[in-house]
């Protein structure tokens, strides 16, 4: 299999995730589009350490995993806050850095 | 010649599909939690695609790191944000969709094309790579060249944990009450307002059913509301109508206040009848006394 | 084209000619005396005054009988001074050319003044501060003198602003008066209309010819594109009519009568006007090389001179008749002096002799109305000449010299200038006979309305005649305006001609070419009309007017409402337009780009909606844009 259809693969979720992140007013939901664009950077790492024949790129898709771990904690508190003290989980409520 | 189909091929062809069919799925569901499913089984569908690329160690640590810890902290803080949040429709932001949509599919076009062709050697595999094992191999470079960088995650870990912690603790704005206040409460609510001190009725309480969706019966056969959570009750899960269960009751109440007529002739049916049709329209007094004290039992 | 041989090149000074600078020093130390000294000069002011003008008169004559003496090719002398600016390669000193036609204006000058000068200590006598009148006529002096002795154009333009500030003074002496003050103003706001072209003239000297000297500017003259010698002839022209109050900037003229009569008749009959006419002579190598800005010299000219005529012609004020009539003697200097190296000469000779009849008859005229309480309305004179016989008669010599009657001296100079313009053009030939005889048409209007006649005079008038110190210096003038045509024929047009570049040609007193025959008989027509049309009652008050001739001459040729309408008004309107595009462009460019800013950086400012997805879209389509960018940069 060509390396490079993994990629393209890669690049399909990359732009569904971005797309999710664009449209979806969930601010969870949001996160979760985060979390699939990382998810397809994970692919295209693991991809071009096959393809290389090198394993630094599967190293590097698990500290991506690790700190995605990290990151999903803190924001998820967050959100936990944000939703005790303003009641809502739209993305579009926390709009008072608008000029 | 025929191309020889290697299982990697047939794999990339079921999974990969399948991630696209996860990943559009969380895009598009209504509802969080099948986001979140849909999510959870596209990454699993990756783990597979690593499985495929000669990575067991990251398909299991996906498995068990994303799907099984990351999504359900998800699932977890819906269910405290609220599973009932659904995104309208109707985009707020004039054009966003519309822009969204093409400049996304822009990009996604300009990154397939530069980069789809982007691997132009290699694709050897990883025999070599992992000769001596796939987790010793990447044990090797984590605990050696990258071992300050596994270090620092390390700490990043911990950091976060405290955090969360730490975050979503919340002050109480008030003092909690002791049970000593609390007795002390109720008692002095029971004698300003008569209201019962006892504790609310639990769920099952005068139920036929040991189910937390059907509510308490009060003692005139009325539905406890607090009995039930009213996310059950938003949902639509709680059984409202509480005629059917009070049928018999009445039934039997009526049947009692008529023989007490017949006996005493007094003329209670028709009272007791317009206060079973329509609780709490008429008056009761708890115990008659001659002089209107309550205290005083009534003289037989 | 001029030959370098006929370029005159001054030999330095030596012996009595470096004492040439007393010339100037005299009056200007006199002068300071009397401004300096104040109050406590007021008894003895005037006699030093009189001292300062014939102090210089004789340093003159001394000169000029050395430069008699001397030879032809060595009459020319430099006579530096010091040095006075010095920057880059622009190296300018104070020098002085003392020349045959800068000693002839200084005999003039000096020698009228001198007269004038005696004259005016009768004439001011009642005024208290006629210790400030000598002080500033000797300022006069100092800058006058300058200007006709001065080797290069930048000394000139000094005296030039000299005799402008004198001019100023002397107009708005009696300060009391607003339209004295009104008329000083308008002189020096005209005049200064006038030096922006000698200004300009000196710039283009100096970037084309690297100097503003005489000697220098007249060698490399040829050297010179004809536009820009065009230019600088035009130029010239122009710092030409505003100093001789030429058309179109002759309007001050007539508002100048307001001064002392004595300062109407030095200064702006004898010296400083005819200074215009000076510039052009001195400039005659530029002007023989340019035939545009000669024509323009000679329009102007014959123009001024008819205009002169009309306004001389319909004002009852005697002052201002004879303001007119210098207005238009001067366009004879012009036109003589626009034909070039023919008619040069004359123009100086003109020049001569009617700063002698002119100053003649403006003093005269201030010696009527010195009899007259001052009045200088011609309606209230008539019957004089035997009141004031000596008056009369002087005047009446100015007349007849004026009008071109042989054998007083109007009569060669203005049939000299007559046959150069009649050579140079019919045109200007044929104009220039008309206005002869208009000039002697309004002269006999004015001797028929002063001195003969009935008397109109006022209540409580006894013309009476003046006494001696004015009458003295009139008989002076008068035996001046007699004879001076004809000691001067021939001589003059000899004496000047290595400056003005002519050829003389002698010609006996009696050889009167036909040109000078015909403007005799129309000058003799014109007397008539003058004596038939004013013989007869004439009005106390000046009567109302349809004639539109008369209309127009009253009104100064409508020149002030010209004035007022296209350049005040005009150009109050034009300021006010380009002060309008200066808020609207310069200052409404500066302040769009202001709102430029602001109101980019509004817009901008949608961008931050606060809302994150809109944020992402931004950073979606940035990268967009990079990667689109980058990737045709690496296509193309």
């Amino acid at each position: 299999m060509s390396p490079n259809a993994y990629v393209v693969l890669s690049a399909i979720l990359f732009s569904i995730g971005l797309l999710g992140f664009l449209i979806r007013r969930n601010v969870l939901i949001a996160f979760m589009s985060v979390e699939l664009m990382l998810n397809s950077a994970n692919l295209a790492m693991v991809a071009f350490s096959y393809a290389n024949g090198t394993l630094l790129g599967q190293v590097g898709a698990f500290f991506v995993m690790v700190v995605a771990a990290c990151e999903v904690v803190i924001g998820l508190a967050i959100i936990m806050i944000i939703f005790k003290t303003r009641r809502s989980a739209s993305v579009d409520d926390q709009n008072q850095l608008k000029h | 010649m025929i191309p020889l189909i290697t299982g990697q091929v047939v794999a990339f062809w079921i999974f990969a599909p399948l991630s696209i069919a996860g990943a559009l799925g969380m895009v598009i569901a209504r509802k969080p939690v099948h986001s979140a499913i849909s999510l959870a089984g596209m990454m699993v569908a990756l783990g597979c695609l690593y499985a495929s690329l000669d990575a067991p160690f990251l398909f299991v640590a996906q498995i068990i790191v994303y799907t099984g810890a990351i999504m359900m902290l998800f699932l977890f803080t819906m269910m405290i944000v609220g599973v009932d949040t659904t995104d309208s429709l109707i985009e707020t932001l004039r054009g966003q969709r519309v822009a969204a949509a093409i400049f996304v599919f822009a990009f996604a076009a300009f990154i397939i094309v530069v980069a789809g062709n982007g691997i132009v050697t290699g694709a050897g595999g990883l025999e070599t790579a992992n000769a001596g094992g796939n987790v010793e191999g990447i044990a090797k470079i984590i605990f050696g060249t990258y071992v300050f960088a596994f270090e620092l995650t390390a700490a990043l870990l911990m950091v976060a944990a405290l955090a969360a912690i730490v975050l979503a603790h919340g002050e109480s704005l008030r003092k909690r009450e002791t049970q000593a206040e609390r007795a002390r409460r109720k008692t002095l609510e029971f004698a300003e307002t008569g209201k019962d001190p006892g504790p609310l009725p639990g769920p099952g309480v005068y139920a036929r059913h040991n189910s937390i969706e059907y509510p308490a019966l009060l003692p005139d056969g009325s539905i406890a509301e607090k009995s039930v959570s009213p996310t059950l009750a938003i949902r639509g899960v709680a059984v409202v109508e509480n005629d059917g269960l009070r049928a018999a009751h009445r039934a039997a109440i009526t049947e009692f206040v008529e023989v007490q007529d017949e006996n005493t002739g007094s003329d209670e049916a028709p009272k007791v009848a317009e206060e079973l049709a329509d609780p709490g329209s008429v008056e009761r007094t708890a115990i008659e006394t001659t002089d209107g004290d309550p205290d005083t039992p009534k003289e037989q | 084209m001029v030959s370098l041989l006929e370029i005159v090149i001054p030999v330095e000074a030596t012996g009595l000619f470096s004492y040439a600078w007393l010339m100037i020093a005299i009056p200007l130390v006199v002068s300071a005396i009397l401004l300096l000294g104040g109050k406590a000069t007021d008894a003895w002011g005037h006699w030093l005054g009189v001292l300062g003008a014939l102090g210089s008169f004789v340093v003159t004559a001394v000169l000029w009988i050395q430069m008699l003496g001397a030879p032809v090719d060595q009459r020319a002398v430099h006579v530096p001074m010091f040095d006075w600016i010095s920057v880059g390669s622009l190296d300018l000193k104070a020098a002085l050319l003392v020349d045959q036609l800068s000693i002839l204006f200084a005999l003039l000058v000096t020698g009228v003044g001198s007269l004038i000068f005696i004259y005016s200590v009768g004439y001011m006598a009642h005024d208290p501060n006629r210790r400030r009148f000598f002080a500033f006529l000797n300022l006069f002096i100092v800058a006058m003198l300058t200007l006709v002795l001065a080797d290069n154009y930048a000394l000139l333009f000094v005296g030039w602003e000299g005799v402008g500030l004198a001019s100023y003074l002397l107009i708005g002496f009696w300060q009391e008066r607003h339209s004295a003050a009104l008329a000083a103003k308008k002189a020096f706001v005209v005049n200064r209309i006038g030096d922006l072209g000698l200004l300009l003239a000196m710039f283009t000297m100096v970037a084309l010819f690297g100097s503003v000297n005489f000697t220098e500017v007249n060698q490399a003259a040829s050297s010179a594109g004809s536009g820009w010698l065009t230019a600088l002839g035009l130029f010239l022209l122009l710092a030409a009519c505003g100093k001789s109050a030429q058309v179109p900037l002759q309007s001050w003229l007539l508002d100048a009568m307001e001064g002392p009569t004595p300062v109407s008749a030095l200064i702006h009959a004898a010296t400083m006007v005819t200074a215009g006419v000076y510039l052009v002579v001195r400039s005659h190598s530029i002007y023989e090389l340019t035939a545009a800005a000669s024509l323009a010299v000679c329009i102007v000219g014959v123009v001024t001179l008819l205009a002169g005529a009309w306004i001389g012609s319909t004002k009852d004020d005697i002052k201002k008749v004879l303001a007119g009539s210098t207005m238009s003697q001067i366009g004879y200097m012009m036109l003589a002096a626009g034909i070039g190296p023919a008619g040069g000469a004359f123009a100086i000779f003109h020049l001569f002799t009617h700063g002698f009849f002119k100053a003649n008859m403006f003093l005269g005229a201030g010696s009527v109305m010195h009899a007259m309480n001052d009045d200088t309305d011609m309606r209230h004179f008539g019957a004089l000449r035997k009141v004031m016989p000596w008056t009369f008669i002087t005047f009446a010599i100015g007349y007849l010299a004026i009008i071109g009657i042989p054998p007083f001296a109007g009569f060669y100079s203005k049939d000299h200038i007559v046959v150069a313009a009649w050579e140079r053009g019919w045109y200007f030939g044929v104009l220039a006979i008309v206005g002869a005889g208009i000039t002697a048409f309004y002269m006999t209007r004015l001797m028929m309305m002063t001195f003969f006649g009935t008397k109109r005079w006022a209540d409580g008038v006894h013309p009476h005649e003046s006494p001696k110190i004015m009458v003295g210096p009139l008989v002076v003038l008068s035996i001046g305006a007699a004879v001076l045509g004809m000691i001067l024929n021939n001589s003059i047009q000899h004496w000047l001609a290595p400056p003005t570049g002519g050829h003389p040609h002698d010609a006996a007193l009696w050889e009167i070419p036909w040109q000078g025959w015909v403007t005799l008989l129309v000058v003799l027509v014109g007397v008539a009309i003058g004596y038939l049309m004013y013989r007869g009652e004439i009005s106390f008050e000046q009567p109302h007017t349809t004639n539109p001739i008369v209309y127009i001459g009253r009104n100064d040729l409508l020149a002030d409402k010209f004035n007022d309408a296209v350049f005040v008004r005009g150009g109050g309107k034009a300021a006010a337009g380009v002060a309008a595009v200066d808020d609207l462009l310069v200052d409404g460019g500066v302040r769009s780009t202001a709102t430029l800013a602001t109101s980019l950086g509004g817009a901008l400012g949608k961008l931050e909606n606060g809302y994150t997805r809109s944020y992402g879209l931004t950073m979606v389509i940035g990268v967009v844009v990079v990667g689109a960018v980058l990737i045709l940069g690496r296509l193309a």
